[in-house]
């Protein structure tokens, strides 16, 4: 074929569909704020029964893990995710949804390699990185005093 | 008229920091899994920075649910440990303050697993 | 003897006949255009299987036992079964087709595998060393997205120009020159690579294979286009029809207006979410199997070109940031023995 892989990869580039951002964006916004929404609800109701404010923040943040794991296994997380993209994915549900679909899905491989291995096959970088971030943070803290 | 702004406050920044995600997916070669990793560790870095926990101030569920807020906790956790610990805090923090939400995920998928199936997606 | 004819090309001396074939679908399928074509359609994706690699091999189990029953012959009757699908180890065919008794032959080519057995199939015939033989490849949506992509529940985007894996099986039982379809032409294809890394843009990455090939094919005979009733590439969806209508018109080729392809007749690209098309190595080999073959025998298709491409990455070589090269294979079709 008498063409570099440069100009194939931009003839390539002309003819495929590109996503469409105008309605991807603004379906991440609002998804995404509505799960926030349903999160600071759960955070009132907690802090409304007398809990300390950090933990029910943290309660609320469990309490969307369990929601989007029972959505995730009643097979229809997939199907909001399919239209609120990011607005599914960045919030801690997303998280949830990669840890219990792989759980899930790899059942079929037995409880300690299929559930047990592949857990985390998808969310395990968010947490590596995300601890190695805060131990480089700790210690920067920590020469500087800053703390 | 205070809790309405709330939910607002909550709805708007949430939000925008998700829609930031899809223009990361829709206008660069970033898989999902980078991008998730990219928020983690946008999020320790803000949180360290001291800029995060304003905007949980501010935005409440916000900005503690989308994936920085994870990260941001993360970093929170280590500050508090050094208080308490000193060096040994770099270790033990980050986790000991994150431990909810992951024996939560662990906790849920592992009985969604028992309970549920992979559903026909064809 | 099957005899070459330029560089790439074989002409079937005794133009090998397709005897008869069976295409197994789903539920997708059973929505889309072609269903009223398929021999069987069950809306129940798992096929009664508890693992989705199960469900891909009792796809195969079926279509091969209704070829066999619209041929009116038996497992017995078969000197070799070249199989072949888009699992790990080719799990799909062996575990599908183990109990039947007949040479296996295992092939991959990924989604070019259906044309790859046809190719092997129409020398062993012509050869005369062989009198019957079987094709048949699969894939199933299940059983390959959990294994190149994400777990079936996981939220993901799909992108524009990613295709979706068709759950289907095609299989065609393959004797002496009896009656049409024959046989007449194979052009075996080389391993292409223009660069191409994005694995939700398989056309893209197979269009260059398929141009080589079709090209090298006309060349090779001295056809054009309009010498053939149908140009039918599987499967490169949108993008890849679009590039390769693109790459021959460079070339003075318009196929335009002979050029389907199996990924976007399997679907209905507008009601169904199949984004760039179907693909899958049962794609082609189902759209082949119900609605192709039946065509060119009742004559409503004199001169079909099955091209079929097959994008040979794997999720490591994806992960390692390798492009994707890929590979097409040609069958010419036709409705008369010469």
């Amino acid at each position: 074929m008498n063409m570099t892989n440069k100009d194939y990869s931009n003839l390539a580039d002309r003819e495929s569909a590109k996503s469409k951002s105008y309605i991807n964006i603004p379906a991440a916004f609002v998804s995404g704020g509505l799960i926030c929404v349903i999160g600071q609800a759960f955070m009132n109701g907690y802090l409304a029964l007398g809990v300390e404010k950090d933990v029910a923040s943290s309660a609320a943040s469990c309490t969307l893990v369990f929601l989007s794991a029972l959505l995730t296994g009643f097979g229809v997380y997939d199907d909001i995710a399919k239209h609120a993209g990011a607005g599914t994915l960045v919030p801690i549900t997303g998280f949830a949804n990669s840890v219990v679909s792989p759980a899930l899905e790899f059942k079929s491989e037995g409880m300690i390699l299929g559930v047990g291995a592949k857990m985390f096959v998808i969310a395990g970088p968010v947490i590596v990185y995300g601890v190695l971030a805060s131990v480089a943070y700790g210690l920067i803290a920590f020469g500087l005093g800053l703390y | 008229m205070e809790m309405a702004m709330e939910y607002i406050r909550a709805f708007a920044v949430g939000g925008a920091i998700c829609a930031v995600g899809q223009v990361l997916i829709d206008y660069t070669k970033l898989t999902p899994a980078r991008i998730l990793v990219a928020f983690v560790v946008i999020g320790v870095v803000l949180g360290g920075l001291g800029v995060y926990q304003p905007l949980i101030e501010f935005a409440g569920a916000g900005a503690s649910v989308p994936l920085t807020g994870f990260g941001a906790l993360l970093a929170k956790g280590v500050k508090e440990a050094l208080a308490e610990y000193g060096m040994f805090g770099v270790l033990a923090g980050g986790l000991t303050a994150s431990a909810a939400g992951i024996t939560a995920a662990i906790l849920f998928g592992f009985l969604a697993a028992l309970i549920f199936k992979p559903g026909d997606k064809t | 003897m099957a005899h070459k004819l330029g560089k790439y090309t074989y002409l079937t001396d005794a133009a090998p006949s397709v005897l008869a074939w069976g295409s197994v679908g789903s539920k997708k399928e059973a929505q889309g255009p072609l269903a009223p074509y398929f021999d069987l359609l069950n809306e129940d994706s798992t096929f009664g299987e508890q693992t989705w690699e199960k469900a891909e091999s009792e796809m195969q189990k079926e279509a091969i036992a209704k070829a066999l029953e619209k041929a009116g012959l038996s497992a017995p009757d078969l000197d070799c079964i070249f199989a072949g699908d888009l699992l790990n180890q080719c799990t799909g065919s062996t575990f599908g087709l183990r109990e039947l008794g007949v040479p296996f032959l295992g092939l991959y080519g990924a989604c070019s595998t259906m044309a790859e057995g046809l190719v092997l199939s129409a020398f062993l015939l012509d050869s005369g060393a062989m009198q019957k033989t079987a094709v048949i490849t699969s894939s199933h949506f299940c059983s390959a997205e959990r294994q190149y992509r994400f777990p079936l529940e996981y939220g993901g985007q799909r992108t524009p120009t990613s295709q979706w894996t068709a759950t289907a099986s095609g299989a065609a039982i393959l004797g002496q020159n009896v009656s049409p379809p024959y046989i007449r032409a194979v052009c075996v294809g080389t391993i292409e690579d223009k660069g191409i890394k994005d694995q939700n843009n398989m056309g893209a990455a197979m269009a260059p294979a398929a141009f080589e090939t079709l090209r090298r094919f006309f060349e090779d005979t001295g056809t054009n286009p309009d010498n053939y009733d149908l140009i039918l590439t599987g499967d490169l969806g949108k993008v890849g029809s679009r590039l390769l209508d693109d790459l021959m018109q460079r070339e003075g080729y318009h196929i335009g207006g002979k050029h389907s392809d199996c990924g976007l007749l399997l679907y209905d690209s507008n009601k169904q979410d199949v984004h760039a098309g179907g693909s899958g190595a049962g794609c082609c080999a189902s759209v082949l199997c119900s609605y192709i073959l039946p065509s060119i025998r009742e004559g409503r298709l004199k001169n079909v070109l099955f091209i079929a491409t097959g994008a040979l990455l794997s999720p490591t070589s994806v992960q390692q940031g390798e492009s994707i090269p890929s590979v097409a294979h040609l069958v010419h079709f036709s409705s008369l023995p010469n």
